[in-house]
């Protein structure tokens, strides 16, 4: 694992955001961390460790706890569908159907530790996300950064001709 | 100042106050600074800064204003727990971290009027003698965090942030911290965990009161995006009259979050119990979809007890006992108590005839259950086993004995838990049961399953009985 002399700049400055505790910074370490490589791997705990003088389990820990820090690789375009009872009443799961079927995503095998499934060609990869806090528009879906409201099943195909 | 044009489409509803929301969907508007100075912005800083710092919480405690997070805590009284001979440095955090089911109007604020909320945090940590600040953003607001961060270089480079604020001895830094889709990180001692770098496993209380022993176990106020920005205009009103807004004990404006079964969903800015739920359904939102009829509504975010629509309360009014429907209940918090649920969050969730109670509570037993933190055994085992069966009840594999399993289930985490989420991951349960009781015993007929059986230990007790 190389960390890019910008992307270590970039975790410095973000390290001062926090005078009191440098333990403060391990939410926003692996969160630039993750951005750039994708996912955390063993070398990345293991790095953000030795960055902020923690032991790797106290950053494993964070880790395996938030559903925002995944330890698999997603697909290029990684997509949230929310699942939440407005979401739902609106129609999220169909969405969730009908973006698999397009895009050829096996979810069968997906479960709490393993919440993330990838499309064949590895371009896309799904999760259902818990309330992504905008009950009035549901479904709502994220891919990657971007915030996409009133994704109907037929507003799906669209979605995805976005990203290519 | 010139009242505010809208963009077409989005223009607020005649029966909304907007104050916190005055400048959403507004024409011509950004998040940047200029605009925001343009429209007479930072002036309430400037004057607060002039003021005494306990004369801007006797402001706030005048103003009557309540946390607008969920728990409805009176905000000036929660500053006032700063113990009074404390010596350590004092914290405030911004919890932007939204995540109950139902409400989405912090998006708003952080998107689109950024530096109303970081007014509104310069005069709060100016009067609570805090000079470090954290926005704790939920993860899934990454656009958020950009403008917010982006707004807050803006305020530095203008004097509002940093050494010598405003030319005053006053220093504050403030910083976002990003959170990672935790919702218990919605909870304020979990949050502060979190921000220490921590799981955020809730803490206990007593001794841990946040305002006492909070981030780094010193005095921190935690206070929701909303409370925030209705500070800025408390200053501007003065406590008194912003008390006037409002009802008596229940004042200011507070934005509803309408979702579910409703032809206009969407964000609302009221005086608080100046309309009831049945203007809230028939005017703001233009009335249920065609055909159907009310069922039920979550009033204050999925955590808050479920109301049947053909459900009579008896409340108090003045020294009279009066009894209402659920569409005359005002929208404040005390009336809601009094029926039996929660102003919460804002977040209404309206649900029509076409909807199943056991599909409805399934899901939000299912995000309970993938939300509790796992500190406390009731919630961690609980959650889960509730979720497991309502997923069997919609499946159709339920047991006689499922709804007694289930009321006891939930009955065991209210009150035996560390945090509040116990109280909200069984109140959905013990409601939607108490309410719809009959659906969810119709539900466990739904199949022709039968009960589990065990061979091997048939076998074993047939083999026992032999000898």
């Amino acid at each position: 694992m190389e960390i890019p002399a910008q992307l270590e700049e970039e975790i410095d400055q973000r390290i001062t955001h926090y005078p009191v505790s440098k333990r403060s910074a391990v939410l926003p370490v692996l969160h630039l961390l993750q951005h750039h490589f994708r996912y955390l791997d063993q070398e990345a705990i293991d790095w953000t460790a030795a960055k902020l003088e923690l032991e790797p389990i106290n950053v494993l820990e964070v880790v395996t706890f938030y559903p925002g820090f995944r330890q698999t690789a997603p697909g290029k375009y990684h997509i949230r569908v929310c699942r939440t009872l407005s979401c739902a009443m609106a129609g999220a799961y169909e969405t969730m159907e009908k973006i698999c079927e397009l895009a050829e995503i096996d979810r069968s095998a997906v479960s709490h530790h393993n919440p993330i499934a990838v499309s064949k060609d590895g371009k896309f990869s799904i999760e259902f996300a818990e309330c992504l806090a905008s009950c009035g528009s549901g479904p709502v879906v994220m891919v990657e950064d971007d915030f996409h409201e009133n994704i109907d099943t037929g507003a799906a195909r669209d979605l995805l001709s976005k990203y290519d | 100042m010139a009242k505010p044009k809208y963009i077409e489409g989005k223009e607020p509803h005649p029966r909304e106050h907007r104050m916190i929301f005055r400048n959403v969907d507004r024409k011509g508007w950004s998040a940047d600074i200029k605009c925001y100075l343009k429209d007479g912005g930072y002036e309430m800083a400037k004057k607060a800064l002039a003021m005494e710092p306990a004369e801007i919480t006797n402001e706030v405690k005048a103003s009557g204003l309540r946390g607008r997070g969920g728990a409805g805590f009176p905000t000036g009284v929660k500053w006032g727990f700063i113990p009074p001979n404390n010596t350590k440095p004092v914290y405030l955090i911004c919890n932007a971290d939204e995540s109950e089911p139902g409400t989405f109007k912090d998006r708003y604020i952080l998107h689109q009027d950024p530096h109303q909320l970081i007014e509104g945090m310069i005069i709060s940590c100016y009067a609570v003698g805090a000079k470090l600040a954290y926005i704790y953003i939920r993860e899934e607001f990454p656009e958020a965090a950009k403008i917010v961060e982006e707004a807050i270089r803006e305020a530095h480079e203008n004097k509002f942030l940093g050494k010598n604020v405003l030319g005053t001895d006053f220093e504050l830094e403030i910083y976002v911290h990003r959170g990672a889709g935790a919702y218990i990180c919605g909870e304020e001692t979990g949050l502060i965990e979190s921000l220490e770098g921590k799981r955020p496993y809730p803490r206990i209380k007593p001794p841990y009161f946040p305002a006492a022993l909070g981030l780094y176990m010193c005095p921190t106020i935690v206070n929701n995006v909303e409370s925030l920005c209705h500070v800025k205009h408390v200053i501007e009103m003065g406590g008194e009259a912003y008390g006037k807004l409002g009802t008596p004990r229940n004042t200011g404006t507070r934005i509803l979050c309408v979702s579910g079964d409703v032809n206009r969903p969407g964000y609302y800015e009221v005086q608080v119990g100046k309309v009831t739920m049945g203007e809230v359904i028939d005017e703001l939102c233009g009335g249920l979809k065609k055909g159907r009829k009310l069922k039920a509504v979550i009033p204050g975010g999925s955590s808050s007890k479920v109301l049947r629509a053909d459900e009579k309360f008896t409340i108090k009014q003045g020294d009279e006992e009066k009894e209402i429907g659920l569409l005359d209940i005002p929208m404040d918090f005390d009336t809601m108590a009094a029926c039996g649920s929660m102003a919460g969050s804002g977040g209404v969730i309206i649900m029509d005839d076409s909807r199943d109670m056991t599909w409805v509570l399934n899901n939000l037993n299912e995000f309970y259950a993938h939300e509790s933190c796992g500190q406390c055994t009731p919630c961690r085992e609980g959650s889960l086993w509730m979720k497991k069966i309502t997923a069997r009840l919609v499946r159709g594999g339920g047991l006689p004995e499922d709804v007694k399993t289930l009321q006891s289930v939930a009955d065991n985490i209210e009150g035996k838990t560390i945090c509040a989420f116990g109280e909200a991951c069984s109140w959905p349960t013990q409601s939607f049961l108490n309410k719809f009781g009959d659906e969810f015993k119709k539900a466990t007929k739904r199949s022709n399953v039968k009960k589990p059986t065990n061979p091997e230990a048939e076998i074993a007790a047939k083999g026992l009985v032999q000898k």
